[in-house]
């Protein structure tokens, strides 16, 4: 798909929580054979999706250097929101100063929300009914006790503000696609606490079979190989996956290695491919080509081709990094992440 | 009683086929069977399954795949003996066609089981033993077999690599099966490296959660010789039960069923154990497979890891077993593991097992288990030109 007008990326932030449970501490208590990740990202008891967007939202308006009351439009995609019935986007929308003048709501994907809020805003600006729009990805996944998610259910956010293609442009998009497939692999039903998976289903016809179709369609449509990529990031909800997507396509690991963050900060849902490709993004060099595929459970992946600006050079230093965050850690428990998890219900 | 004889026989792949339905499965194997043996009609169809009814929440699979392979009206049953359903059904399809009262039947197994979690999965299987005095209790069915395995270690003091390199052989007679869910080697190391599902059972000595369907057309030895170059005659057919837990039992280091249901065998068929030349045993772990040796009389009691350990058992050996890969690597499609076995046997009796025929094969033995034993269908094979 392509706008009908182009359209780009002119602020981007992420924001991780500095909370980290490592994946041996689980294993402690629940004997697990097999570690996914080294460690996962949690929020402390004072956070949620809505102030770790905020927090996002803030960096990327920082790089995009925009007034918050020009954007037309907030998009969040999540399936953590704090309220069952009652918009997220709203109460980002007025942290940040946006509203009253904006369309704002909230999406649900599973872990492909954000990136329909990046193609939902990438529409809305590439018809012209908005001048900026703010797309975020924000999750604070939960993982039952003792399930294989545990391990890797992390929390995280990540912003962009998309605008008409112009020199203050970071990077733009030359086109996207989507592949979505009735595919039950992982579900959490109305008024159940934590999700179910269906264990190896979640793999071959589930995430691969999205993420690979989903590029190869892009790829097809934009008269693009693989060698035309400088850098691929997918969604990651472990390390496995998403190298051995890059496998199956023909990516080199260092094409995936600056955007796979999964293994320090777990699998951080509807933001996970925003984050990864913040991750590239804070390294990339002008006119390089990013592949970004994300996937959702139930299923589906929206794939996008992205190009960097010379921008880039002179907004990246604007806000936090990537890894800045990753690096700002500090360690708990089990029984401080049970409580800040909220695994303890009182 | 009329002799009788296998036409033709169809398969599916056997794996995780999550695009598969329990029907897709059991329609492929039965149109396959019969345009093997060429005919287009039969008279009755029995479908071994165990788990339909928890799994696909579907009984009286008969009439809905009798329907389904476009032979309506005829008889058609499901036969259920726990992980013995297969050999079952055939025992059934066998007594029909030997009774005189059915001329061309299909005999058949299907299993869909990865539409259910593993927990699911793993208790319907428990529906195999006693669920008032033994799955209550909380035992699974791995739980039993480590049960059997330790004190077989134990009371014979066998080391675990004596019985767990059973696995090793069924990995590398998996490699060439077309059809196999697993078709990777694997090495002793990687066995015992791999985690326990019930100490001392590793992972990789476990047969794994599989679909997949199998037919066999089944008729008189005349006939089958008009339909085809190849019949193989069924020369036993034989079904023992033991008490189904393993508390109840005197022993538990033999299947009692198996070594009543392999003598009345032996005694149809009027050979002896040094007569067979290939064995399908049921290796649902690699305990099993260890007792089966020595329960249908190719070891003494406690011995039956030699036969492990000194390679007797791969297809080179004094006596090759699961020469297609087994429970173990083959697959465990559990309702159509029993006819599975009679397809591995059937293709080394017609000289159609590709890479790993073996030099002589002209007699075959079956063992098809249900539960720890509770179960056991033997079946001897024997090609006629």
């Amino acid at each position: 798909m392509r706008p009908s007008r182009e359209v780009g990326i002119i602020g981007y932030g992420v924001y991780i929580p500095m909370y980290r449970i490592k994946g041996e501490e689980i294993s402690r208590i629940w004997k697990s054979s097999t570690i996914p990740v080294k460690e996962k990202s949690i929020v402390g008891p004072d956070e949620d999706s809505v102030t770790m967007a905020i927090e996002a939202a803030k960096n990327a308006l920082k790089r995009a250097k925009i007034d918050p009351r020009d954007i037309g439009s907030i998009r969040i995609g999540t399936e953590s929101k704090p309220y069952a019935v009652k918009p997220s986007a709203t109460i980002i929308a007025e942290a940040l100063g946006i509203t009253p003048v904006s369309l704002a709501a909230d999406l649900e994907f599973a872990c492909k929300a954000g990136t329909e809020a990046f193609e939902a805003s990438i529409a809305l600006v590439g018809s012209n009914m908005v001048n900026y729009a703010l797309a975020i990805g924000v999750d604070t996944a939960q993982g039952r006790p003792r399930d294989a998610l545990e391990y890797t259910a992390g929390c995280g956010a990540a912003a962009y503000i998309l605008a008409p293609k112009s020199y203050e442009t970071i990077a733009y998009i030359e086109g996207s696609y989507s592949y979505v497939t009735d595919t039950p692999d992982f579900w959490r039903r109305e008024g159940q606490f934590y999700p179910m998976h269906t264990g190896r289903f979640t793999g071959r016809p589930a995430y691969f079979k999205h993420i690979v179709e989903a590029a190869k369609g892009l790829m097809e449509n934009l008269g693009l190989k693989i060698s035309d990529f400088d850098y691929v990031v997918f969604h990651q909800p472990n390390i496995k996956f998403p190298m051995t997507a890059a496998r199956i396509l023909g990516f080199k690991v260092d094409q995936l290695k600056p955007g796979l963050l999964c293994g320090e900060i777990g699998n951080t849902y509807a933001a996970s491919t925003l984050i990864g490709l913040a991750g590239i993004l804070d390294i990339a060099k002008p006119s390089n080509r990013i592949l970004a595929v994300s996937f959702g459970s139930g299923a589906g992946s929206d794939a996008f081709s992205i190009v960097v600006q010379d921008a880039i050079e002179s907004k990246r230093d604007l806000a936090p990094k990537v890894l800045d965050y990753v690096k700002r850690r500090k360690y708990v428990d089990y029984a401080l992440y049970a409580v800040y998890r909220n695994k303890i219900r009182t | 009683m009329r002799r009788v004889a296998i036409a033709g026989i169809g398969y599916t792949k056997i794996g995780e086929l999550w695009e598969r339905s329990l029907r897709d499965l059991f329609v492929e194997a039965a149109l396959k069977a019969m345009d093997d043996a060429g005919v287009d009609k039969v008279e009755a169809l029995y479908v071994g399954n165990m788990m339909s009814g928890s799994l696909q929440e579907q009984e009286h699979l008969g009439a809905l795949l009798a329907s389904h392979i476009g032979r309506p009206g005829i008889m058609a049953t499901k036969v259920e003996a726990a992980c013995a359903s297969g050999g079952m059904s055939l025992h059934q399809a066998y007594l029909a066609v030997a009774s005189g009262l059915y001329d061309m039947v299909i005999a058949g197994g299907v299993e869909k089981m990865t539409d259910k979690l593993t927990p699911d999965v793993t208790l319907s299987l428990a529906m195999a033993d006693d669920r008032e005095y033994v799955v209550y209790s909380g035992a699974t069915f791995v739980g039993l077999n480590a049960l059997i395995y330790r004190y077989y270690m134990h009371k014979f003091d066998v080391k675990q690599e004596d019985i767990a390199s059973f696995a090793v052989y069924m990995h590398e007679n998996a490699c060439n099966t077309p059809y196999a869910q697993y078709r990777n080697p694997i090495k002793l190391e990687d066995i015992l490296r791999s985690p326990f599902i019930a100490d001392p059972i590793h992972l990789l000595e476990c047969a794994p959660i599989s679909d997949g369907a199998a037919a066999l057309v089944i008729t008189t030895l005349d006939r089958a010789k008009k339909l085809t170059d190849t019949p193989v005659e069924i020369i036993a057919s034989s079904a023992a039960t033991d008490y189904l837990s393993i508390h109840e039992r005197d022993d538990i280091l033999t299947l009692r069923a198996t070594v009543v249901a392999s003598k009345e065998a032996y005694g149809q068929a009027k050979l002896e154990p040094k007569d067979i030349d290939l064995l399908e045993v049921h290796d649902a772990f690699t305990i099993l497979g260890v007792l089966a040796l020595e329960d249908l009389g190719f070891a003494k009691k406690g011995e039956g890891y030699l036969l492990v350990r000194e390679g007797e058992i791969a297809r080179d050996g004094k006596i090759p077993v699961n020469t297609m890969g087994g429970l173990k690597a083959r697959g465990h499609p559990v309702g159509a593991t029993g006819i599975f076995q009679v397809i591995d046997a059937t293709l080394q009796l017609r000289g159609e097992a590709g890479k790993n025929q073996i030099s002589k094969a002209e007699t075959a033995l079956l063992q098809s288990t249900g539960g720890v034993g509770g179960t056991v269908v033997i079946h001897i094979l024997k090609r006629r030109d």
